[in-house]
This record gives C-alpha cells, sequence and structure tokens, in this order.
C-alpha cells in the first residue's frame, strides 16, 4: 500500500514539478530558477508537514508514503539540480554554478529548519 | 503528451526511492543512505541522458523529468540532514550532506562527460 501512496504522490508532485518547469524555461546557460523554486518550496513543505505529523500521534498511515515520500519527494529532485550544476560549469560559468549550489543546498536546509519551526510554533 | 510520460515516469522512480530507503533500514542503516543512493543514480542517469543532446522530447519527458525527478528527492535530503543536526549527530549530518554532494555532483559529471557533455540545456 504504502508504494501505492508514494507512486501516486510521486505523480503529483512531479506534474506540479513539470508545470513549474514549463512556466519558468530556461534560457541557455541561465540561472536554473524553476528547480530552484521547486527544491526550495518543497523543503519548506516538507518542514511544515514533519512539524505537524511530529504533533500527531498515531499519525495517519498514508500522510509519509503519500505526501513525503509522494509528492514533495516527486516535486522536488536532485538529478535535475545535479546537471544543471555539472551544465553551468561545464559551460565556464562557475560562479553561477557555485551560488546556484550554495543557493539550492543551504537554502533547501534552511528552508526544511523554518518549516519545521513555524510548524512546531503553530501546534497548541 | 508529455504530462502522461512524466507521470509514467514518476510512478515507477517514486516507489523505488521508497524501496531504496526502506532496503536501507532493513538492513540496520539509516535511511538516508537509500536515498544517497538514488540520488547517485538518478544524477548519473540524467547525466547521461543530457549529455548525450538530441535525445527525442518524449524520452526527457518519461526518463528525465518524470523517472530521474521522481527517483531522486531534495526535499528528504534537507529534511534528513536537519533530522540529524535535531538528533546532535552533527558529524553525521555533515557528512551525509558533503558524501551526497561529492558522490552526486560527481556521478551527474561522470554520466555527463561519459556521453560526450553535450551543449544541451537540462531539463529533467
Amino acid at each position: 500500500m504504502a508504494y501505492l501512496l508514494a507512486a501516486v504522490g510521486g505523480a503529483v508532485g512531479a506534474l506540479a514539478r513539470w508545470g513549474v518547469s514549463a512556466a519558468l524555461p530556461v534560457r541557455d546557460g541561465g540561472w536554473p530558477w524553476a528547480t530552484l523554486l521547486v527544491n526550495l518550496t518543497g523543503c519548506l513543505l516538507i518542514g511544515v508537514l514533519l512539524g505537524v505529523l511530529a504533533g500527531r500521534s498515531p499519525e495517519p498511515a498514508w500522510t509519509r508514503p503519500f505526501l513525503a515520500v509522494g509528492v514533495l519527494g516527486g516535486y522536488t529532485t536532485w538529478s535535475a539540480f545535479a546537471v544543471e550544476v555539472v551544465a553551468l560549469t561545464d559551460a565556464g560559468a562557475v560562479a553561477a554554478a557555485a551560488g546556484y549550489l550554495l543557493a539550492s543546498v543551504l537554502g533547501g536546509v534552511l528552508a526544511v529548519a523554518a518549516g519545521l519551526r513555524a510548524a512546531r510554533r503553530g501546534r497548541p | 503528451m508529455t504530462p502522461l510520460l512524466v507521470v509514467v515516469g514518476a510512478l515507477v522512480g517514486a516507489p523505488l526511492r521508497l524501496l531504496a530507503t526502506r532496503l536501507a533500514a532493513r538492513s540496520g542503516h539509516d535511511p538516508a543512505r537509500g536515498t544517497l543512493a538514488v540520488n547517485v543514480a538518478g544524477g548519473a542517469v540524467l547525466g547521461v541522458l543530457l549529455g548525450l543532446g538530441g535525445v527525442p522530447g518524449w524520452v526527457l519527458a518519461l526518463v528525465g523529468t518524470g523517472f530521474c525527478g521522481s527517483l531522486t528527492t531534495f526535499s528528504t535530503l534537507g529534511a534528513d540532514v536537519v533530522r540529524l543536526v535535531e538528533e546532535r549527530t552533527l558529524g553525521r549530518a555533515v557528512g551525509y550532506l558533503a558524501a551526497t554532494l561529492v558522490l552526486g555532483l560527481g556521478a551527474a559529471a561522470a554520466g555527463w562527460l561519459l556521453a560526450g557533455g553535450a551543449a544541451a540545456t537540462p531539463a529533467g
């Protein structure tokens, strides 16, 4: 059952990611806004989700496989991020690659922490 | 047509990621090891795909955006780093992040370069 939930959630998340990338096309050698946007918002949302779930005992069994593994896992992506860093570097845009890497990794970790904190603060 | 291909790829990628984290946990490791494995693998596959250049759009949608995008994740990466920090295992958090960066970017770069490092814009 968990695998089915992850698959369906992953499809929903991937569709959303595709929608964002279609709305924010990257120019050749340009800054990959679409991937950065999905990864940062996805990190923020998983922080909120985990913060909310931590206050629920027991947590509904479907939430982790569907929302965390599926929707948010499918919405965010490492593969596009990694290849974008490589492609920027290969194209000689080393500063852009480094900035994009830092913004994604540091921003992602901070976004998770911010989401967690917001959800915990909102809890009675 | 493209959204359908993205969905089909995600229906395979997301549950495979769940399987990887469960296999890691079952063998007594942190589930983050499974996430590391899929991120390295997915980055390598997308690196090859985009490094080749001239790959048909439907393949990019199915295998790149759909499968690789959903096999890999950024939200779980961020959440695991924050969890390891909160568990006061800072060394593990740093080690996990460093391993993901070195192996994940390295695999994407290897795939990209081996495939010819085409002057293509990453789209997956």
